[in-house]
């Protein structure tokens, strides 16, 4: 599989939908016949993914929000694995 | 311990245009004890103590959930809730400005049966002419933009078209295809010799969904519902007892699983008479197979308690006639020799070309006179 690029615009599949789980406090992403439970970090990421910030932005976002730097790798793994599972999309 | 649902099946009826064979409904379904369906009320509360108990997942389905004239409410509760919901239906005399009208509701997913890749076939097996309906009710589903999942059930009379059913899918741009082999409870057990394919036509219907599955990646997910009594050890059903998942029947019974009516030797509460949380947490219905301590050998003392729960208390009870034994489809229950019987006949007839036995459809008068013969 390619890398993605830093300025691929990812967002979330229209069959899928986060949403909050208050019975078990935790996110969750929402797909026919499936979830991914996700931990704040993952949830917060997910809803960076709003088909008008790029990955680098994302990035940035996060890195200026906890004051952290090298974040790149990790959001970008989570995303391409979502993307795998055909659960976020590339494109504005 | 402590299990929270996800999973809530919601039959809204047991009304339905087709008659398929395979149907998982009871046998009884048209009989009293499921006459009086649950009210648009009754729904609401149901989903709303669904959500507060844990559930995210919605499957609205019956019988056909389309002849409910109060779906669109009932999704739109669903949809208030943060519910996910998906619409399992027959799609038969379904149309557009109604599909569209749940969308505004707020319906997430859509799931549509076909029974064959061709109308012919398709039609005789549904019992009635619905094919033309499905294929456009698949097309202005996808112009909707909904996710789409196109459900088959897989038995001896279509098995040789799943290459066929998977490229249907393809072109209709669906997200999924269900390829159900059927599995024996409700109608399907009534016509399980009729109904039960050889392992030859397992297999090359296996080597053709590999082929397409390596071919298509994630852009079409092909779901591959094992045919359970070809295989070693039993499937984990449902997850395990009354762990994850719940099913509403139309007159408010609750089941652990859509097959769980069945079982004579339980009670099962009604949401009319308890709250679902009180039948979720406390009812012996709910308990009895809950976790691991009603395990009989040879599951106690398996490494596999843990991966399949036993397998199925439905298929305990239906086969080997006791839903506290171990799945008879395990190669090391103590029933398996019925399993390896019925599979055997099937394929003693096929190579013998021994005709089936005809198919008994599903409908109301059939309902009935097997009911009353007991």
């Amino acid at each position: 599989m390619n890398p993605t690029s830093a300025a691929a615009v990812p967002r979330l599949h229209p069959k899928a939908r986060l949403q909050r789980d208050d019975v078990r406090g935790r996110d969750v992403l929402l797909y026919p016949e499936g979830l991914v439970t996700l931990n704040p970090t993952g949830a917060e990421i997910l809803g960076l993914c709003d088909g008008v910030r790029s990955l680098a932005d994302i990035v940035t976002t996060l890195e200026q929000r906890y004051g952290a730097s090298g974040l790149e790798r990790d959001v970008t793994s989570f995303v391409e694995a979502l993307a795998a599972k055909g659960l976020v999309v590339y494109g504005r | 311990m402590d299990a929270k649902p996800l999973w809530l099946l919601a039959e809204l009826t047991y009304k339905c245009p087709l008659q398929c064979p395979y149907c998982s409904n009871p046998l009884d379904f048209a009989g009293p004890r499921f006459k009086q369906e649950l009210t648009t009320e009754e729904w609401s509360r149901v989903f709303r103590e669904a959500k507060a108990l844990g559930v995210l997942q919605l499957g609205l389905s019956g019988g056909e959930p389309l002849l409910r004239t109060d779906l669109e409410g009932l999704v739109a509760t669903a949809h208030q809730l943060g519910l996910y919901t998906s619409l399992i239906t027959s799609a038969h005399r379904l149309r557009k400005d109604r599909l569209a009208a749940l969308q505004r509701a707020g319906l997430d997913h859509v799931q549509i049966s076909v029974q064959a890749a061709d109308a012919d076939l398709s039609d005789r097996i549904a019992g009635t002419q619905a094919f033309g309906d499905k294929l456009a009710a698949y097309h202005f589903t996808k112009e909707l933009g909904f996710p789409l999942t196109v459900n088959v059930v897989l038995h001896r009379e279509n098995l040789h078209q799943v290459e066929a059913l998977i490229r249907f899918a393809e072109s209709l741009g669906a997200e999924r295809i269900e390829l159900a082999n059927t599995q024996f409870y409700g109608w399907a057990f009534h016509n399980r010799d009729a109904l039960m394919p050889t392992k030859a036509q397992l297999n090359a219907a296996w080597q053709v969904v590999l082929r397409e599955r390596a071919r298509l990646g994630p852009r079409l997910e092909i779901v591959w519902v094992l045919p359970d009594y070809h295989e070693q050890f039993p499937k984990p059903c449902m997850g395990g007892w009354a762990r994850a998942y719940m099913t509403v029947a139309p007159g408010g019974e609750v089941w652990p699983c859509h097959a769980a009516g069945r079982i004579t030797t339980l009670t099962f509460e009604n949401v009319r008479d308890r709250s679902l949380e009180w039948i979720w947490r406390e009812s012996d219905a709910f308990n009895r197979f809950r976790g691991e301590a009603w395990m009989p050998e040879p599951c106690r003392s398996c490494a596999r308690r843990t991966v399949d729960f036993g397998g199925c208390r439905c298929q305990a009870f239906l086969v080997a006639g006791d839903a506290g034994l171990t799945d008879p489809v395990c190669s090391l229950a103590p029933h398996r020799h019925l399993i390896d019987a019925a599979v055997a006949q099937i394929e003693r007839a096929a190579a013998a070309g021994v005709e089936p036995p005809s198919l008994t459809y599903r409908a109301a008068p059939t309902s009935r006179a097997l009911t009353a013969k007991g």
